[in-house]
């Protein structure tokens, strides 16, 4: 099976990162952007039967920082 | 005072920590590799390197602070044993949570490295006593995520706390409250983005950052 985890800055962390892309699509003439957030796709091949808490728990023990992050995590459906 | 370095893969300040520790003690340190399970016996100081582990995957220190001998850190850091960690060491500190908050990319997105000067916040620490509280010192800078970030209710708290041990004196990075380092609850975890080991001799430009290491050496020896 396959899962997606999401990790995104925490709202009203600064993202230096979003504010450099804003600016830069605002260069190119792209009006309308109200604000940009960058953030993480990690994509994981995991053994069947691997349960949501031991996905969360890898979240909170690696794949994001909880000090500064969030993460979701989107299981995808395997293929029969 | 027996000293350890941790060496990371990616580690690049490990020598100039190690040749800063030697001039101070008179005494090299061990360099402890990340995947050793342990400390050399009777280590009474630790320090983790600035540099660039695991080349920065995932976050800055993110894997440094799974690796192997952070366990071992983290028991000599709660059994009292100064720990210090400069820049990247800083980031790893944060990540182990031995330190609060995190440390992201500067706010201005580019990579910040000059001397810089700061102030010193708390001269009571067993890493700043040799300074008087509101001195002047300078060390350098070099990073990129040393953008030192946490919410109000922790900034507040070590603030109040006297747990700043440095500040900026002017804006660097975008870190909040200009916070340059900072300490743990017990005063025995140092962490902070400037590099106190490169300003120990004069050669170096500046001595500012002696007084920190002889300051150690006074205490803990």
């Amino acid at each position: 099976m396959k899962a997606r985890v999401f990790i995104t800055l925490k709202p009203g962390v600064l993202d230096p990162q979003g504010k450099a892309i804003h600016h830069a699509l605002d260069g190119l003439g792209f009006g309308g952007v109200n604000d940009v957030r960058a953030g993480k796709l990690i994509e994981l091949d995991l053994a069947d039967g691997t349960s949501d808490g031991e996905i969360e728990e890898m979240c909170r023990k690696l794949l994001a920082n909880t000090v500064i992050e969030n993460f979701r995590i989107e299981r995808l459906e395997t293929a029969a | 005072m027996k000293t350890a370095v941790i060496v990371f893969p990616g580690s690049n300040c490990d020598r100039d920590i190690a040749v800063a520790l030697e001039q101070v003690t008179g005494r090299k340190p061990a360099m402890v590799w990340h995947r050793d399970a342990e400390l050399p016996d009777g280590t009474d100081f630790i320090a983790l390197p600035g540099g660039f582990s695991y080349g920065d995957y995932l976050r800055s220190g993110a894997m440094a602070a799974r690796s192997p001998i952070m366990r071992a850190v983290t028991e000599a850091a709660a059994r009292g044993v100064p720990v210090i960690g400069i820049c990247n060491g800083f980031q790893v500190l944060t990540e182990a949570g031995l330190l609060p908050g995190a440390l992201m990319r500067n706010a201005g997105l580019s990579f910040v490295c000059r001397p810089v000067p700061l102030k010193v916040e708390n001269s009571q620490s067993l890493f700043t006593a040799q300074y008087d509280a509101g001195e002047t010192v300078t060390f350098p800078v070099a990073h990129h995520d040393g953008n030192y970030q946490a919410d109000d209710a922790t900034l507040d708290r070590i603030e109040g706390e006297g747990r700043v041990a440095f500040r900026y004196l002017d804006e660097v990075n975008g870190s909040a409250r200009r916070i340059a380092g900072i300490l743990n609850d017990s005063g025995n975890v140092l962490g902070l983005m400037p590099h106190p080991e490169r300003v120990v001799e004069a050669a170096h430009g500046g001595t500012d950052g002696r007084r920190l290491f002889e300051g150690l050496l006074e205490t803990v020896a």
